[in-house]
């Protein structure tokens, strides 16, 4: 919370902000002293707050048209597409948005691995945006069962057996989840309902991992801790939210193009076939947003240790602020870490490649040699790189590479600018 | 602007990605590229094509395939093939529809109403696959978005229809096509010259018919197309003015400090 204590101008506004002090928390909010170096990376937790307000208010108009039954989902969808007015518009906003939803945590994500966001003390605010990563693709999921095309069904299938890998139990839990002894429309009606419960779950940890994040502040593409507020900070409002708007814009302009000109590129085409459990598809792909960790499912040839597989490569990132024992931030100044982690990620994109081919020949070795080298990241080079490396020298403020035009502190000592400002 | 740069090449590769997906079952014969009219940003119908269109698929195709998720208003409405409400009328009291029940409890027999859905060809499932040999005519409501290369797929199939390669042994009802997954099909070409007669004069070869339905099944499938990329063009101007103006704000305001945005 910032340092002064703040008082309303206006006798009302002090009588209410006594009993409820809703005011001082705008007035934080709008205050909150933001690094004034931030990069447009930065931008994408307000784009993500922006897509789950989307998805919640478009979903919840869906929710009115739709029929969450085996029999009447897939022509319910239809009946969206044409005769609900502006259904069409809706729907596609809907389903487009997920993937938006999914591109912007994607960079969220390898940002704060770029900056080292998740050290301390930000440990807690990754953690709670793991949850979140976690229970945006149930929720994503789910959703992509709802419309009861022959994916949403295969796919279900698929994935919901997945627990029957569980040794004992296994087959008892995926009758548990299926609602009886195969996909059907109790698998369908609970995964509405819990489709339209997650998204406010989600919300709920969004307000936690904002709260989390207002504590310590902003990291910064430096990664140096700064005084707050200093000249190396500014008010959130309206530097921060004039720079959100912009970076927003430009994601809008992206997630228009899709939405209205090429509105089924990222769905699969089988969807548009109803649900048949006599008829498999010849390939059953998830989403992309999911393939890498699909790639990581059937590259074990064993189906529990490959499920295991498939959990322990969300896991490793959980406790990833403990397995990166560096304790320099920023990449900037860690030339190694630098080469390794654009090697992550050519690997989880090479992931979510073979994750779409068939899992056969070349592709089957590509992704057991790209899983190996996943784990081997967070669990080797990590741990064994933060010990090792020699980091180049941090700067001492913000201001001091912003001034100097460079992160090189030697040039930003003799910038005479500089200087005069001390 | 370095940045935008950077997040151009995510997307590209994030898309090519998708793209590979696509194209990755597509290990096919290449498929037949017709430049329809409702491709691109402005990208409308041709109406007369979709009027022939519907012939074809009332003359040819629906004796088989069901447009279940359609109705008879839909031909008068904007957009498709826009016949005119007096046209949608006379071709929906063509069919009749079962309803009821009536006073006495008594389902009876009408002529179908603009807001009555097309009137399938059989009365299930079941039915449609004894009488195809086996194999079930697929609804052609959406029957465009559900095949991986769209309008140029179901044109392809078409028109692909050949004798099979030498050594290539097909049973009775099964006949080859070029552009068929695996190459193996159950319906014999439905398409021969002059089969249907056009009103307007245009001459009904194969490749001509072919176009003309493969347009209405796109319609079928997008019926608010027209309007999507109408709408999408005013959106994407909106937006763009919206960006330039607020980027100009956003420079003006930090300019107040050194910070480059």
């Amino acid at each position: 919370m910032s340092d002064h204590e703040y008082t309303p101008k206006s006798k009302v506004g002090k009588w209410f902000n006594d009993r409820l002090p809703l005011l001082t928390l705008a007035n934080h909010l709008t205050d909150y002293p933001t690094p004034k170096n931030l990069n447009y990376w930065w931008t994408f937790g307000g784009i993500l707050t922006f897509c789950l307000i989307t998805q919640i208010i478009t979903g919840i108009v869906l929710g009115m048209h739709y029929v969450a039954h085996a029999d009447l989902a897939f022509q319910s969808v239809e009946h969206i597409m044409r005769d609900v007015n502006y259904g069409w518009l809706i729907r596609y906003v809907h389903a487009n948005g997920a993937s938006m939803f999914f591109l912007a945590v994607y960079i969220h994500i390898f940002r704060s691995l770029y900056y080292g966001s998740y050290k301390s003390p930000r440990e807690v605010i990754w953690i709670i945006g793991m949850l979140i990563y976690f229970l945006m693709m149930a929720t994503a999921f789910m959703g992509y069962v709802l419309p009861w095309g022959q994916m949403s069904f295969w796919g279900a299938t698929v994935i919901t057996n997945l627990f029957s890998a569980i040794p004992l139990v296994g087959e008892s839990i995926t009758n548990w989840l299926w609602g009886g002894y195969s996909v059907d429309n109790p698998t369908l009606t609970r995964f509405f309902s819990l489709h339209y419960l997650f998204p406010f779950l989600i919300l709920g940890l969004v307000v936690l991992h904002i709260w989390a994040l207002h504590v310590p502040g902003n990291n910064n593409p430096i990664g140096i801790d700064i005084k707050k507020p200093s000249k190396d900070t500014v008010p959130f409002h309206p530097y921060i939210v004039i720079k959100d708007a912009f970076a927003l814009l430009i994601f809008l302009l992206i997630f228009a193009f899709f939405v209205f000109f090429s509105p089924n590129i990222l769905g699969h085409a089988d969807n548009y076939i109803e649900a048949n459990p006599l008829v498999t598809p010849a390939h059953i792909v998830p989403e992309w947003y999911l393939l890498p960790f699909y790639a990581i499912l059937r590259s074990v040839p064993d189906k529990l240790l490959g499920v295991i597989a498939m959990f322990a490569a969300i896991f490793v990132l959980v406790i990833l602020p403990w397995l990166d024992t560096s304790k320099v931030r920023s990449t900037v100044f860690r030339p190694i870490y630098k080469q390794f982690y654009w090697f992550l990620v050519a690997d989880v994109l090479i992931l979510g490649y073979v994750g779409a081919m068939p899992a056969e020949g070349l592709y089957l070795l590509i992704a057991r040699v790209a899983t190996a080298y996943y784990f081997a990241h967070f669990l080797i080079i990590l741990p064994f790189l933060g010990m090792k490396e020699k980091t180049t020298p941090l700067p001492l403020s913000i201001t001091e590479p912003v001034l100097g035009g460079s992160t090189d502190m030697a040039m930003a000592r003799n910038n005479s600018d500089f200087k005069d400002k001390l | 602007m370095k940045i935008f740069l950077k997040l151009t090449f995510l997307f590209v590769i994030i898309s090519s990605l998708i793209l590979s997906r696509a194209n990755a079952a597509g290990e096919q014969q290449e498929l037949l590229k017709v430049d329809w009219s409702f491709k691109s940003f402005f990208g409308k119908f041709d109406r007369a094509s979709l009027q022939r269109g519907y012939q074809v698929y009332t003359e040819v195709c629906a004796s088989c395939h069901s447009l279940k998720h359609l109705s008879y208003r839909n031909l008068a409405e904007k957009g498709g093939p826009e016949f005119t409400e007096l046209e949608a009328k006379a071709i929906a009291s063509n069919f009749e529809v079962t309803d009821g029940p009536n006073s006495d409890g008594e389902m009876f027999e009408r002529p179908a109403k603009l807001s009555d859905k097309f009137v399938m060809p059989y009365a299930n499932v079941q039915e449609a696959i004894a009488a195809n040999g086996g194999a079930y005519p697929p609804d052609m409501s959406v029957l465009v978005k559900a095949r991986g290369g769209g309008a140029n797929y179901i044109y392809s199939v078409l028109m692909g229809y050949d004798e099979p390669p030498a050594g290539m042994e097909l049973d009775d009802g099964v006949y080859y096509n070029k552009y068929m997954y695996g190459n193996k099909i159950k319906m014999a070409s439905p398409l021969d010259d002059d089969i249907v007669e056009y009103s307007d004069g245009t001459k009904a070869t194969v490749d001509q018919m072919a176009k003309d339905v493969t347009t209405f099944l796109q319609w079928t499938a997008e019926p608010h197309l027209e309007a999507r990329h109408k709408l999408g063009f005013r959106v994407i101007i909106y937006l763009s003015v919206l960006t330039i103006l607020v980027y100009f704000t956003m420079k003006k305001i930090w300019s107040r400090i050194e910070t480059k945005v």
